[in-house]
């Protein structure tokens, strides 16, 4: 499944690096803990958190991750979102909560790293 | 200093016959207005050159269709409603002297001509847009190309010792920068053709050390990162304040990271053991408890470790 069909299941406003939408998402993983996040997901998942502060675009960055599904209407501020511009990491936005967007993305048949 | 981008550099490069449209759709000055709108139309273009006896005699555009309708003169001929002697560009200036005709003059489009004059082509802002791409996208696949070439370096540069060593400087408390060294390390990596496992723990196991230091070393401190032909040697200095009980820190969720900080998402007190994952040997060290020294190594022919980060 691509980033954009999550985009539009979900009804994510993209925020940046739209170009990047052609993705193939290979999993996903939820943490707002930076550690956990570089310990277990894969690049190609999508991260879902509450985070939008610069270095969740350093991390999605380094771990070669499709994109960041930032919750809970978390506004990124201009640096997070000029770093992201420039990384080419997709930062989704949306006012739902981490636990709604994850059971939504699952029932889309997005596995996690257990699965 | 702006910094100028791939697309920008271009512009400079890239002449116009290279984008231009070669094939141009021409009336003649004995066409009438509503024959040129048939053309228009059929061809989906907003404006052609005037050409009589293979010279260019002027251009008519889709406002001189529009004007020719408002006065009821669609039968009057273009030879009679067409722009004499339009702005041309020529075919071998480069791309940047049609920008700024672009914006300079608001036409929709301009003739090209070759050095004698004569009609060659047609540019609008669109051909310029489309050609630029094009050749961003031909340069992209060139690169990708070539990084799968680049992972002999080692072979190429002999000596009885080879090593590249990248030495980056880490501020305390700069979290805007944090996670910058392990990026730096991660594309020489990338660029040296290593297998994608072994970047990843290195980038990992990088950037964990980074952030330690950024978060703890009140001086900031060093990444120095040593690639070698069958090994990488990582390390991460800083000048304090040390760190009280190894064996502590060692231990998954112990943190000392103050609550500002978690706040972000760090200190949840993993980043040790994630290091430990990614590393085939670690030795921390913090003398007399007054600064840290960091050292790992990962072998560039094992395995991967078991259930290390780089696994899945």
């Amino acid at each position: 499944m691509k980033l954009e069909d999550i985009c539009c299941g979900l009804s994510l406003e993209v925020k940046t690096a739209a170009g990047k939408l052609d993705r193939e998402v290979t999993g996903g993983y939820a943490s707002d803990l930076l550690s956990c996040v570089m310990a277990k997901a894969q690049a190609g998942n999508v991260w879902i958190t509450l985070q939008g502060h610069p270095n969740v675009v350093a991390v999605a960055s380094l771990l070669n991750l499709a994109g960041v599904i930032i919750t809970e209407g978390i506004v990124p501020d201009g640096a997070t979102l000029a770093k992201a511009e420039e990384e080419g990491i997709p930062l989704l936005a949306t006012p739902l909560t981490t636990f709604t967007v994850v059971g939504k993305l699952s029932a889309l048949g997005i596995p996690g790293v257990d699965d | 200093m702006p910094e100028f981008t791939r697309l920008q550099e271009l512009v400079y490069e890239v002449k116009i016959e290279e984008v231009m449209n070669r094939d141009v759709i021409t009336v003649s000055p004995e066409t009438t207005m509503s024959e040129l709108r048939e053309a228009l139309r059929n061809h989906r273009i907003a404006g052609t050159p005037v050409v009589d006896q293979g010279q260019m005699v002027g251009i008519i555009s889709i406002e001189d269709l529009i004007k020719a309708l408002a006065e009821g003169e669609m039968d009057a001929q273009v030879g009679d409603r067409m722009t004499r002697r339009p702005m041309t560009v020529r075919a071998d200036e480069t791309v940047v002297f049609a920008v700024n005709y672009f914006n300079r003059h608001g036409f929709g489009r301009f003739p090209v001509v070759d050095k004698n004059g004569q009609l060659v082509g047609i540019l609008t802002r669109g051909d310029i847009m489309r050609g630029l791409l094009k050749q961003l996208d031909f340069e992209y696949h060139r690169e990708e190309t070539l990084r799968h070439r680049v992972s002999h370096i080692f072979e190429e540069l002999i000596s009885d010792q080879t090593s590249i060593t990248l030495h980056c400087n880490i501020v305390a408390r700069d979290f805007d920068r944090a996670g910058e060294a392990s990026s730096r390390i991660k594309r020489a990596l990338t660029r040296l053709g290593l297998h994608p496992q072994i970047v990843r723990r290195a980038a990992i196991a990088t950037y964990e050390l980074e952030i330690n230091i950024v978060i703890h070393a009140d001086e900031g401190g060093e990444i120095i990162a040593e690639i070698q032909p069958k090994k990488i040697i990582i390390r991460a200095v800083d000048t304090g304040p040390g760190i009280a009980d190894i064996e502590k820190a060692m231990q998954p969720g112990f943190s000392t990271a103050p609550e500002w900080i978690r706040e972000m998402g760090f200190g949840a007190g993993m980043g040790l053991i994630n290091v430990r994952k990614c590393a085939d040997e670690m030795l921390l060290e913090s003398p007399n408890q007054m600064w840290t020294s960091a050292k790992i190594v990962i072998y560039l022919d094992r395995q991967p470790t078991e259930d290390g980060p780089g696994e899945q």
